[in-house]
């Protein structure tokens, strides 16, 4: 009996060594859940707070008149900036993914992605830079230059966003489209381009959720405004959001104060409404085409 | 799932043209025509990188012949006087991004973690969305949230508790009168950088094979020990260029640094002065710089910025890409 090393009849629990990793494991396993939960709290903290200081300053009026009551001129110069941005960048990124999926070789995708991961990695002062150096220095502040500086942060979201959802259209739509011997421009236009409409407008939505908080590159090429009326002329420096609650910020007086946190909370309700739109608006296109 | 695609373009059709030789023609024209517009449009994309590294280095030109490389190691700004120096933005840049990076990389990959591996289904659908909501929300909003919120935090409570506890190690010093410090600058950097690792690394642990982890199990490993044995060495590359990527983002971060930075000029030991980046000083200056020496400097600190970032960018893409290497040959 002896030969075993051990003894048979003892019962089968987890003793010494075992014991240890065991509870060791459990710790690392409840560290992991408490990052979990300490993110979310975080964003509920966040989120909590810009709603509770915020709420105070909502009102009807605060969001159609112009200073000093209200943020209409800044609503309105936010919306014309990221419309035209998406104007522009939302046709370059198309075009940009269906180059990449339809026409380039190797090496071009490569090269091609490669650089909208980099574009997509600037620091967003950076662009701010470029395009104060291109369409403001010796001439003036524009909306238009706003447009062209967020259009170049959402051109990459826009085109690799885009890419991923052509490659998710099944390849016998495309096989099937030759055999009938329609041309290549006709297959893109009417086989792949509506089998993809619902992956692309996810994209879209998710740059314009990214550039419509963007503050850095308006702060350099459109900040010098009075935000009393309304603005329509993309020519001039427009009033807009992200860059009044940084100078309300920075300015630091209590009613200002009180204005940027409205600000905020109407800016990161149309952040958050677009983007949980967009992921509900992907998992439900994921679905209709894996299926 | 989706089969390879062609990129000869359809076959060619010998014979029995029905449709007729005009349309053909146009045919041809129009394919011609949707080929050029793309192929331009990625040209486009190409050659803007190329353009604003051009753009921001001319801009700084001036700055650049004047200082040269000294530039970098020059620690007094003094734009009254002309005098213009990196120095201190630059350790600002380094020592406020690693020390978030400290912070967020650890708690990042824990939640990536957690969502591939540890939490039930139904919780992982929720968690998941709700850490990458923490991206969406605007750098403005979080530093104007840091400023108020936080830095009131840090410096009554935070700051003191470490100043106690590890007062003895230089880097904790005493904290000051306002919350604006490095240190509340490096933990909204954390929070920045959080969801970028943690849905990147919660992709990589998904990919690892299932039949691994379940022949570490079978061999006895505890949940810890699939993890440490199996998960993270077969993913440390991902992991390592998800968090590359996490840095960039938060050496290049102006606006919400520039807020609770305190825009300080000194180099302290302590994180709980004040101090600046790269990023923010550009930030924070270049509306109101009048002489062109100044402005020429600002982009001299974006030409740095973008050496600094580009370098991080690339490094992070060639490590991703020996990883996608590896998990190709295991296949």
């Amino acid at each position: 009996m002896t030969e075993l090393g051990f003894d048979p009849a003892a019962p089968l629990t987890a003793s010494g060594n075992l014991r240890r990793r065991r509870a060791f494991s459990r710790i690392a396993e409840l560290g992991a859940t408490a990052a979990a939960f300490f993110a979310v709290g975080v964003l509920a903290i966040v989120i909590y707070s810009v709603a509770a200081r915020g709420a105070g300053a909502l009102s009807f009026e605060f969001l159609v008149t112009g200073a000093p009551t209200g943020i209409a001129p800044a609503l309105v110069g936010t919306g014309l900036i990221v419309g035209v941005a998406t104007a522009i960048a939302m046709p370059l990124g198309v075009l940009t993914a269906l180059f990449l999926t339809e026409f380039a070789g190797e090496r071009m995708i490569r090269l091609s992605k490669l650089t909208l991961d980099l574009i997509n990695g600037l620091p967003s002062i950076i662009i701010g830079l470029f395009v104060f150096g291109l369409l403001v220095d010796h001439h003036k502040q524009s909306g238009f230059a706003g447009s062209v500086a967020l259009a170049i942060i959402m051109l990459p979201l826009v085109a690799r966003g885009t890419q991923e959802v052509l490659l998710l259209v099944p390849g016998n739509l495309r096989e099937g489209a030759d055999a009938l011997g329609v041309s290549r421009w006709r297959t893109v236009l009417t086989v792949i381009l509506p089998s993809a409409l619902g992956g692309i407008l996810t994209a879209t939505v998710l740059a314009v959720a990214r550039a419509a908080g963007e503050t850095a590159p308006l702060i350099l090429v459109s900040s010098v405004f009075d935000g009393k009326e309304v603005l329509f002329k993309m020519s001039e420096a427009m009033p807009n959001v992200p860059v009044r609650i940084f100078q309300l910020s920075e300015e630091g007086n209590p009613e200002g104060i009180a204005q940027a946190w409205g600000m905020s909370l109407v800016l990161i309700t149309i952040i958050l409404l677009a983007s949980v739109g967009a992921r509900a608006m992907h998992a439900r296109s994921r679905r209709k085409m894996s299926s | 799932m989706s089969a390879p695609i062609s990129t000869t373009g359809p076959p060619q059709v010998a014979g029995r043209a029905r449709p007729g030789e005009r349309r053909k023609q146009f045919d041809r024209a129009a394919d011609g025509l949707l080929f050029g517009v793309c192929a331009l449009a990625a040209l486009l994309g190409v050659v803007l990188m190329l353009v604003i590294a051009y753009q921001v280095v001319h801009g700084a030109a001036p700055a650049i012949s004047a200082f040269g490389l000294g530039f970098l190691f020059e620690t007094t700004w003094q734009p009254n006087f002309g005098v213009f120096g990196a120095g201190s933005m630059l350790l600002g840049t380094i020592v406020s991004s690693f020390v978030a990076l400290a912070i967020g990389a650890p708690i990042a990959i824990s939640i990536g973690l957690y969502l591939s591996l540890l939490a039930p289904a139904g919780v992982r659908g929720m968690i998941g969305p709700l850490v990458e909501m923490l991206a969406a929300i605007p750098s403005v909003i979080l530093g104007f949230w840091g400023i108020l919120i936080l830095a009131p935090f840090v410096q009554g409570t935070l700051e003191p508790w470490l100043h106690d506890t590890l007062g003895f190690i230089p880097i904790f010093g005493a904290p000051e009168t306002t919350g604006a410090s490095v240190f509340t600058a490096s933990l909204i950097l954390t929070i920045m950088i959080v969801p970028i690792i943690a849905s990147i690394s919660r992709d990589l642990f998904l990919a690892v094979p299932r039949d691994v982890q379940d022949g570490a199990s079978a061999l006895g490993a505890t949940r810890w020990e699939v993890i440490r044995g199996v998960v993270l060495p077969s993913t440390s590359s991902g992991v390592v260029a998800a968090s590359l990527l996490g840095l960039g983002r938060a050496l290049g971060e102006a606006i919400a640094v520039t807020q609770v930075i305190g825009a300080g000029a000194a180099i302290n030991a302590s994180l709980f002065k004040t101090g600046d980046t790269l990023a923010s000083r550009i930030a924070s200056q270049f509306p109101g710089a009048i002489t062109e020496m100044h402005k020429a400097s600002l982009f001299y600190l974006g030409v740095i910025l973008l050496v600094i970032g580009l370098i991080s960018n690339l490094a992070a893409q060639w490590i991703g890409r020996r990883f996608d290497y590896r998990r190709m040959a295991t296949k």
